[in-house]
């Protein structure tokens, strides 16, 4: 996540690069920061390891200190350095170390005490770097304000539990020794003569000790604070969703009881309102069926919706199978429609059965309604929605259209079309073979695009 | 098929099982108002409960004809209820309520032992209906039931291992399609030239179907939803 700055520009910090790196990225990071090219960063860590080995101390220095980049985006494939220069690289630094012994080969204290610096540099950052998805998470904890932080909480609270903490200990147990070794080497170095083997031995007995005692000292500090950060995180995915839920009842739930109390006169429109409030809480509990743009049943649903909303209708929807959207899907969603308007406008009822089907390649609609009913003959002079609207459009589409109605006991609309896609098996029916449809194939409308 | 018969004068013994005491207090009112065949109420609400323990009780003591299930309660809901009388009071009825219309929620009480499922918007005349249908021990199936058995029971793409339970017949089939389309008994037997009674046959096999079959999709989504 590359957050820009308020000013526009991207918000610049000093990181490691591993996806462009030789040892550990701490070059190419400097490099991305100063705007300058790895290469010269790197042969300059390089050059400064004629000082006594200083460029190293350096190096591990920055390597202990900096954290890593956060990948950029998602699925960006890593960039690879060129194999060749980062041989030359190596090569270089295996060079400066050899010659720098090859012009001082009296055994130098200068670099032996460097080398040990970096030894001890090195435990420390093992032991640095164990916390930082800790320090991470902290920082996102305390920055709600961060957009997106809700979400990479939620995320971080689901799967960032300690991925191991076998390997965490190992390391932090590595790093300790790494840093101890460092050390007494250093005291071995600077007080000559006076540590001897067995002294150091008895040293390093007292040193592990004292390490175990302060271990066993800190754990329940460690531990409490441990502890009280996963609560303080659990607490504040619990307020998160709180907050969700307190917008929807207050956005939406509490606007509409207000709404239907000041319309409590008339029963069509508080029908309507609840109807609508009623689908949008469905819909926010049991999560959106699919776009209505590309799966049938979610285009029925929405018509379905529309119907109710402008009418106070209630449909009745039922749909078995799913099918992609098309052409042909939405003449039938379009037909579907408008029966569903007739329905609503003729029928008198205040309830309308939806049922759609799709076997196979067969896709079936049926409305519906109880209501008044009228004669065929009358149909083509005035219901023109019926002639054009409903059986027009599905013969246009290669579809069917069937209407049966009687006077005085209701209305049935009938529409079937052949899909041209494959019906999805439901979800049901699992993952079985499915045909697939050849793009460009006349007829085929907007599916080869999809 | 044995209550309608002898006691037809005494009214059904119908128990409520909701946390909700106004919903309650709707459904006694409008269930006692609904005039029965003779022309007088038909329908006698014996007692009801708000909780779980509450229904347990009532029901063991009262052994009603039938109660009316709401699915969603704080303390485990219609299943909870389900499970606790169903082994110990065979001879009651159960027609679940609910407002939901989630295929988990259907499916689960249906497998639980209710012989029915309606949803809360259901008009009185339907309730009163569909508790008659249910104490005569037909299956009562709402559209959206019929249409998730539908599903359920959709093209049979693998071999099924009992085909007497895992498969609907053509005829049953039929039924459930008219059903989801809003067809009453009496509209699908004269859409389908059979008598009512043939049509609530055909109903309760698929009730017996759905409750007792193991196949794939029923146990995946009893699985998911740990139900059974």
């Amino acid at each position: 996540m590359n957050r820009p700055s308020p000013a526009g520009r991207p918000f610049r910090r000093l990181y490691r690069d591993r996806d462009d790196r030789v040892v550990a990225g701490v070059a190419a990071g400097i490099a991305e920061h100063l705007r300058v090219s790895p290469l010269v960063v790197r042969v300059i860590f390089i050059g400064l390891l004629f000082g006594s080995g200083f460029g190293a101390l350096l190096y591990v220095a920055f390597w202990a200190v900096l954290p890593v980049r956060p990948p950029a985006g998602e699925g960006e494939p890593p960039r690879r350095s060129n194999g060749l220069q980062r041989a030359a690289l190596v090569a270089l630094a295996l060079g400066a170390v050899a010659l720098q012994f090859q012009l001082r080969p009296s055994f130098s204290v200068d670099s032996a005490l460097v080398a040990l610096a970096v030894v001890v540099a090195l435990g420390a950052g093992v032991i640095w770097h164990q916390t930082d998805p800790l320090r991470r998470r902290a920082a996102a904890t305390a920055d709600p304000s961060v957009s997106g932080a809700a979400e990479r909480l939620r995320v971080a609270a689901l799967v960032e539990e300690p991925p191991d903490r076998r390997w965490f200990l190992l390391r932090v147990a590595g790093g300790g020794l790494l840093i101890i070794v460092g050390i007494v080497g250093i005291l071995g170095f600077l007080a000559p003569g006076r540590i001897t083997l067995s002294t150091m031995a008895v040293g390093l007995l007292f040193a592990l000790i004292a390490l175990v005692g302060l271990v066993l000292a800190m754990a329940p500090i460690l531990w409490r604070i441990m502890g009280q950060l996963r609560e303080e995180r659990v607490a504040r995915i619990r307020e998160q969703e709180r907050a969700e839920v307190a917008a929807i009842v207050h956005d939406q739930v509490l606007h509409t009881l207000a709404l239907i109390q000041r319309s409590a006169t008339d029963p069509s429109s508080v029908m309507r309102l609840a109807r609508g409030q009623e689908r949008s809480l469905r819909g926010w509990l049991y999560g959106p069926v699919g776009s209505p743009n590309e799966r049938f049943a979610a285009a029925l649903e929405q018509v379905a919706a529309e119907v109710e909303n402008a009418y106070g209708l209630n449909v009745e929807t039922v749909v078995v199978g799913d099918a992609g959207h098309d052409e042909r899907v939405a003449a039938v969603v379009a037909a579907t429609r408008e029966a569903l308007v007739n329905a609503a406008r003729h029928a008198g009822v205040s309830t309308v059965s939806l049922y759609a089907e799709v076997e196979g390649d067969a896709l079936t609609v049926f409305v519906r309604d109880r209501g008044a009913g009228f004669e065929m003959s009358t149909i083509d002079s005035d219901r023109h929605g019926i002639s054009g609207s409903i059986i027009g459009r599905m013969q246009r589409h290669g579809g069917v259209a069937r209407i049966r109605s009687t006077p005085g006991e209701g209305t049935e609309v009938e529409l079937s079309i052949r899909l041209v896609t494959p019906a999805v098996p439901g979800e049901a029916a699992g993952a079985g073979p499915q045909t697939v449809t050849v793009p460009g194939e006349p007829g085929l409308g907007n599916t080869g695009r999809q | 098929m044995t209550g309608s018969t002898g006691e037809a004068s005494a009214p059904l013994r119908v128990y409520l099982v909701d946390d909700h005491a106004m919903f309650r207090a709707g459904v006694r009112a409008e269930l006692r108002a609904q005039p029965g065949a003779a022309g007088s109420p038909d329908i006698d609400v014996v007692g009801e409960a708000g909780t779980v323990a509450e229904a347990i009780a009532g029901i063991t003591a009262l052994r009603p004809d039938v109660v009316l299930l709401d699915v969603h309660m704080p303390d485990g809901g219609g299943r909870a209820v389900l499970d606790a009388v169903r082994r110990t009071l065979p001879e009651v009825r159960f027609l679940a309520l609910s407002v939901s219309d989630a295929a988990e929620d259907v499916i689960g009480l249906i497998r639980g032992g209710a012989r029915g499922y309606v949803t809360k918007t259901i008009s009185p005349e339907q309730l009163a209906d569909a508790v008659r249908r249910v104490a005569d021990d037909d299956a009562v199936f709402s559209p959206r039931l019929a249409g998730f058995v539908l599903d359920a029971f959709a093209r049979p793409d693998v071999p099924v291992a009992d085909p007497e339970l895992d498969q609907l017949t053509n005829r049953e089939r039929e039924v459930l399609r008219l059903l989801a389309r809003g067809y009453a008994y009496k509209e699908i037997a004269k859409e389908l030239y059979i008598s009512i009674k043939t049509v609530e046959t055909h109903v309760s096999n698929v009730l017996r179907k759905l409750q007792v079959s193991n196949r794939y999709e029923l146990s995946r989504w009893a699985a998911d939803r740990r139900l059974v």
